[in-house]
């Protein structure tokens, strides 16, 4: 495992190689943003019978830069009260993780069957077409993920200001309860990989799939299931609509970014898009296959896997921005109510389903870890019965528990007691 | 007789005491007022952050926030992000128009009024106009009766469409922000055509209208009536089954019926509680005893009620609308009193009275029985009333707006009360009130 340029001791080409992968993934994520962000407003403005950005270059595709240019000439404005190292430092915690998560995507090679597993050869030296292929690299990508979370609490706190500091509150609410369904929802996928990097993960959904025409992509062999828990979990680790709580504009007037302005305010926003584009493309590569897919020839084999992995991008970008237009925002406390009582459970119980499955399958020799009966179906299907009848218990108790929950809620805003008042007054 | 005039006056001080508890009764939640000056507010704003668990915070929402709906204010005093009290204060965008009234003509008065409750302005032209013709007691010609209804009903579509916008952006779906937009902009592309201008339209007159309906007005407004159901449809699939939708109104900014009544709310409002209660059907003006059309009644008092209602208004006004262009009468769009309406263009070029009537009544205007008279309308957001008191000259000696808008903002305590800065927000949102009726 792991790239295998690195495997026979580094040399000097080695870290001009890796030097050079670091900077084009740089680029290639930074053109990304930029039109990701001219993608968005020119797609929101057609969902809203707006014609948006037209002016700036072809079909106002330099708007961004045009923007960006604006940005950095502004005043840089550091208001009195605020902390002002931690001010100053919160856009790089917010920015750096971002970054860092790309480097973990693998962006093209080719995955077909006889392909080359994603290797290339660039500069006579074997490597994939990704920055680095962490062992951990799922766990990087969690690491970063809640470290961004910091960028956002810092920048709230150290401004010195009201608004803001509620953006930030609102920030660590909102990060603890959606992380933990990020991470469960995880497992499932890790479970069926059994393995953390990332070029691993694609290699296994690049396999042949059901009946040989069904793509073997993790979506499909998880059963949908942790992929919506991941979809929404990771919406709300985004703060993009409808989970942007921490900068909701009409509620506490953009929040933690607030009191920034210039090019730290911009700094902000790069993030919040590179994370779109990286949380995406996570996504593609830990359900979708990545850039696996099969190669039709007149192209080299890992221009197909590019082709297909931006194809799989552009589709989860799409839908972002179509949150965005179609839905009102969440209060927060229903944010933690669906994290912790709808989400969490789900994937718990979900792993549970996977796992007694993969445990009931025989393995190569014909036995299977839990073995009830001697058919394979029937011991699959014994484990799936039972982990099912948990998943319907737990269901009914988390229903019991959420109307009492509701209930006394209601009743410590003195609603119920109210209406009954208003009922007995007439 | 010193002696006695304290037993005598106790039980009477007991009974108020008692009527005064038993109003306050009506209102449980009335605790969550702020009442707090500016200056101690201040103070308690400055206090150093302790750990006692008890601290709350003190928080300015507006004048120049985006979702207080232009410049109202409001001071919420916050455990966490929980609103324990609040109070809202005014006054940010206020003009003096009432004073400017005492100064202006009866026949300047509806560009003055028109500009108080922006968002339906001809409501204000027509309160202004019914006063001033009581207290001259004039009748208006059948044609300009209609006229001024469907005028109003189509304003009343507007409005509440801009309600449609404005609620949908402050909880977040931006997107119908717009389309609200969009629809409002046709009803004010009629208006432009009417009256020349999109608002503040100075197009309701005491007399009558400013002037007739331009030629070919039916296809309009029929293609108007045509273009807004399967837009509203668009709504009822982007907000009214959402489930965020729901989540986020309903039980949110819940009003009793007591609340209600004791703190004189009109409108959406107090139907949203369950009373049927609307002057249009209860104490009938213009001609709405001649057309038909229902009452939309709310039955929780809550959010996503004052959503629906203003939803189904802008149906049943639609019905109106329809109806007034089946039964418009002809003749006359303004009343043929000489003492109030000018003379015609043409006239003028031709006789020496006209052009003197002409110029007396745009100098010095004409001059009103002394008397006082108060008319209230069924505005888009509840009583709209119009109190006048003349001296018998030219001018108002005083003229007063009763702003529904105005008496509606005094439940936003009540409803705010426990919930979240979220939940606030949704609270302004659904009292819609127009920060220029509520300064004047």
């Amino acid at each position: 495992m792991g790239d295998p340029y690195l495997s026979d001791g580094v040399d000097l080409g080695d870290v001009l190689l890796a030097a050079g992968k670091a900077v084009f993934a740089f680029t290639v994520l930074l053109v990304a943003v930029m039109l990701m962000v001219w993608f968005e407003r020119k797609v929101v403005s057609r969902l809203q019978n707006r014609i948006g950005p037209n002016i700036a270059g072809p079909f106002g595709l330099f708007q961004t830069l045009a923007d960006g240019i604006k940005l950095f000439f502004k005043e840089d404005v550091i208001p009195t009260k605020a902390d002002r190292f931690v001010f100053q430092l919160a856009p790089y915690l917010s920015l750096i993780p971002a970054f860092l998560t790309f480097t973990i995507v693998p962006l093209a090679g080719d995955f077909s069957p006889g392909g080359s597993e994603g290797r290339v050869v660039i500069f006579g030296r074997e490597t994939f077409m990704q920055v680095a292929d962490v062992p951990v690299g799922i766990l990087l990508f969690l690491a970063m993920s809640s470290l961004a979370v910091y960028g956002v609490m810092l920048a709230g706190w150290a401004s010195g200001s009201k608004y803001p500091l509620l953006g930030s509150v609102r920030a660590s609410a909102q990060a603890i309860s959606y992380e933990a369904a990020l991470g469960l929802s995880l497992a499932s996928v890790l479970l069926l990989s059994g393995s953390l990097s990332t070029n691993a993960i694609v290699q296994v959904q690049a396999g042949e799939g059901f009946l040989g025409v069904v793509p073997n992509w993790n979506v499909i062999v998880s059963g949908f299931v942790p992929f919506i828990v991941f979809l929404i979990a990771g919406t709300a680790e985004l703060n993009r609509p409808p989970f942007d709580f921490v900068e909701a504009e009409q509620e506490i007037v953009g929040g933690y970014h607030t009191e920034y302005s210039s090019i730290r305010f911009s700094l902000f926003f790069l993030a919040e898009f590179m994370n779109v584009v990286t949380l995406s493309a996570i996504m593609v590569t830990l359900f979708f296959g990545g850039p696996a897919g099969p190669a039709f020839g007149l192209l080299p084999g890992w221009v197909w896997g590019f082709i297909w992995f931006f194809s799989k991008l552009i589709v989860f970008l799409f839908l972002f921005v179509w949150f965005r237009a179609a839905l009102p925002r969440l209060r927060y406390d229903q944010l933690m109510d669906l994290g912790w009582k709808v989400l969490i459970p789900l994937s718990l119980v979900w792993l549970l389903i996977l796992a007694g499955i993969r445990l009931a399958q025989p393995d190569e020799n014909g036995v299977s870890l839990l073995q009830v009966s001697d058919n394979p179906t029937i011991n699959t299907a014994y484990f799936l019965g039972a982990a099912l009848s948990v998943f319907a218990l737990g269901a009914l108790l988390l229903m019991v528990a959420s109307k009492n929950a509701r209930d006394d809620r209601l009743k410590s805003m003195g609603l119920k007691a109210v209406a009954i008042e208003s009922a007995e007054v007439n | 007789m010193s002696l006695q005039t304290p037993e005598k006056q106790s039980p009477n001080t007991q009974q108020i005491e008692n009527a005064l508890t038993q109003q306050l009764d009506l209102l449980p939640r009335r605790d969550a007022v702020l009442r707090m000056s500016e200056v101690r507010a201040a103070e308690v704003a400055d206090q150093p952050v302790s750990d006692d668990d008890d601290q709350t915070m003190m928080m300015n929402m507006g004048p120049a926030h985006p979702s207080t709906h232009g410049v109202l204010r409001l001071m919420l005093e916050l455990d966490g992000e929980t609103v324990v009290r609040s109070k809202p204060v005014v006054g940010y965008l206020h003009t003096g128009m009432e004073k400017t009234a005492e100064t202006l003509t009866y026949l300047q008065g509806p560009t003055n009024v028109t500009r108080m409750d922006y968002a339906s302005p001809l409501f204000n032209e027509l309160v202004f106009s019914l006063a001033v013709e009581d207290l001259i007691g004039i009748e208006i010609p059948p044609r300009a009766v209609w006229i001024r209804m469907m005028m109003t009903e189509l304003n009343r579509i507007a409005s509440h469409l801009l309600f449609m916008a404005t609620n949908g952006m402050d909880l977040g779906a931006v997107s119908m922000m717009i389309y609200g937009w969009r629809e409002r902009e046709q009803v004010l592309r009629f208006f432009q055509k009417v009256t020349g201008l999109r608002m503040n339209h100075n197009y309701i007159r005491p007399g009558g209208v400013a002037a007739d309906l331009p030629d070919g007005w039916e296809q309009d407004v029929i293609d108007l009536l045509d273009m807004l159901p399967p837009r509203l449809e668009e709504y009822d699939i982007l907000m009214t089954g959402q489930p965020i939708w729901r989540d986020r109104l309903q039980g949110v900014g819940v009003l009793t019926q007591a609340e209600a009544q004791a703190l004189s709310t009109t409108g959406p409002l107090l139907r949203s509680t369950g009373i049927s209660w609307d002057l249009r059907k209860d104490m009938p003006y213009l001609a709405y005893d001649d057309v038909d059309f229902d009452v939309i009644v709310g039955s929780y008092g809550d959010s996503f009620d004052r959503y629906a209602i203003r939803l189904n208004e802008i149906r049943e006004s639609m019905r109106i609308v329809r109806q007034c262009v089946e039964k418009m009468p002809v003749g006359d769009y303004k009343a043929q009193d000489k003492k109030v309406t000018p003379p015609p263009r043409t006239r003028i070029d031709e006789s020496m009275e006209a052009l003197i009537h002409h110029f007396k009544i745009f100098t010095e205007g004409y001059k009103v029985p002394e008397g006082e008279t108060y008319i209230g309308i069924e505005s888009p957001r509840g009583e709209l009333g119009c109190y006048i008191v003349s001296d018998g000259s030219a001018k108002p000696y005083r003229m007063h707006i009763r702003g529904p808008s105005f008496v509606n903002l005094q439940v936003m305590p009540h409803m705010m009360a426990n919930g979240l800065i979220a939940d606030a927000v949704v609270v302004i949102s659904s009292v819609d009130p127009v920060l220029g009726e509520v300064d004047r």
